[in-house]
């Protein structure tokens, strides 16, 4: 094992300092990051930045009209928060979908969202809750909206000296997530498609309306598929709805073949869990 | 790095690289050889130990973040730990290790260790003991012996006897 030098400041200011000086791979649960110490795929960062000790990045509180995430909050932290259960029962569910307890007690949404893997199990959600990414530097602080935080493969809008601080979600009124991850099992694999869907409605008689549909796994990214949001906006979750909106999901998206999964079933799959969705959602 | 922490209840300080891994540390630096390495890479939870009573795959632990806390592993389990003086006894055992014996819970035995603490966990979390409640608890343990059933029945017998005012 390859054992880089670790840093480990106990305040906010001091990490952001050394962030200042020097390049550090940011260290939050490690579920994701230890794995590079083998050096089997390349050589692991130089050094580490250790943020467990920074109090100031835990915790889930009501802010107003959002729910702000420490970066270091746990899934086993959300699954059990009796808040984000009431208002994001979304971000539950998906929490309960990551790895097994061992990686649930460990890995946080912060790293989740900074690791940048196409297949990030967290990441669907906040593009369908239109999720605010909070990050921070000796700079300052500034907000970047999930639908614009991943760039490209494993690429971030971070810059090198910030580090993701916190989440904000917006609490709106009359808004359904839905989610679901098709993996190999139900436990400890990487999916092979993720998938968030969101819609505002009054009723269930209503027409939908802020319409958003963040997929993993199907692209370089974490996308929303914005086409597909358009065909859904203002529509009732019809049979011919969701018949049309599961061939155009099929269509909008580019999937590849890799170890888990082949562009052809991503592409089948993405389209029959959206049209199940919105079929329970219809009731029918 | 200097790191403080415990282990099965023993203070042990060390000084030692804060990368380092905790599954590392515990049986190279330590000697507590009974927590295993599967796969290096948090899949298989054979390296499964308790970090203030939750489970860890220790492989994804760097020793720097254990630092202040408290480590169990399979060797804090038994009652009583064997001596120069006084072999291991069955009775020794506590009540999860003692059910993994009469069922038949362990084969070839790599997994055995991360079972047991997942299975541990279990136990304190006082949870009713179905057999979803169960699977759930090791679902990030692998079998490759694919043994799972005795291991279920292992650990439902010891929730049952926990239930009947076993201690521990």
């Amino acid at each position: 094992m390859i054992e880089p030098p670790l840093a480990s400041p106990d305040d906010l200011a001091a990490a952001y300092r050394l962030l200042a000086e020097e390049l550090y791979r940011p260290l939050a649960g490690g579920t994701d990051v230890l794995v590079a110490l083998s050096g089997r795929s390349g050589p692991p960062p130089d050094r580490f930045l250790d943020l467990g000790g920074l109090d100031e990045l835990r915790g889930i509180t009501l802010d107003g009209d959002g729910l702000v995430f420490g970066a270091l909050t746990t899934y086993t932290e959300i699954r059990r928060s009796p808040v984000c259960r009431d208002l994001l029962p979304a971000f539950v569910d998906a929490a309960a979908t990551i790895g097994a307890a061992q990686i649930q007690n460990r890995g946080t949404l912060g790293g989740n969202i900074a690791n940048a893997s196409p297949a990030g199990d967290m990441l669907p959600v906040l593009l369908a809750s239109d999720a605010t990414i909070v990050a921070g530097s000796a700079r300052g602080e500034r907000s970047i909206p999930a639908a614009s935080f991943w760039t490209g493969y494993r690429q971030t809008a971070l810059a090198r000296d910030e580090i993701v601080i916190r989440i904000r979600v917006p609490l709106v009124a009359d808004r359904q997530v839905r989610f679901r991850k098709i993996g190999t099992r139900r436990a400890q694999a990487i999916s092979k498609v993720v998938l968030a869907l969101s819609w505002v409605a009054a009723a269930p008689e209503r027409p939908w309306q802020s319409v958003r549909l963040g997929l993993g796994s199907v692209a370089e990214r974490p996308i929303r598929a914005i086409q597909t949001e358009a065909f859904l906006e203002g529509r009732l979750p019809t049979s011919d709805t969701a018949a049309t909106a599961s061939v155009r999901v099929a269509a909008e998206i580019e999937p590849i073949n890799d170890v888990r999964s082949t562009a052809d079933y991503r592409r089948a799959v993405t389209g029959r869990v959206l049209h199940r969705l919105i079929r329970e959602a219809g009731g029918w | 790095m200097t790191v403080r922490f415990t282990v099965n209840d023993d203070p042990v300080e060390l000084n030692v690289p804060g990368m380092r891994r905790l599954l590392d540390v515990l049986r190279e630096d330590l000697g507590l050889i009974g927590t295993k390495e599967g796969c290096g890479e948090g899949e298989c939870g054979a390296c499964t130990v308790l970090l203030d009573g939750a489970v860890v795959d220790s492989c994804l632990v760097p020793v720097g973040q254990v630092d202040g806390h408290a480590v169990r592993t399979v060797e804090g389990l038994a009652r009583r730990r064997p001596s120069a003086e006084r072999p291991a006894m069955p009775d020794d055992l506590n009540v999860l290790q003692m059910a993994f014996l009469e069922t038949g819970g362990a084969q070839c035995g790599i997994c055995t260790p991360g079972m047991l603490m997942a299975g541990e966990a279990f136990l304190a979390s006082g949870r009713p003991a179905t057999d979803h409640a169960i699977r759930e608890a090791i679902a990030g343990n692998l079998c490759r012996c694919t043994g799972y059933t005795k291991i279920i029945e292992a650990i439902a017998l010891a929730a049952a006897r926990r239930d009947a005012g076993a201690t521990q």
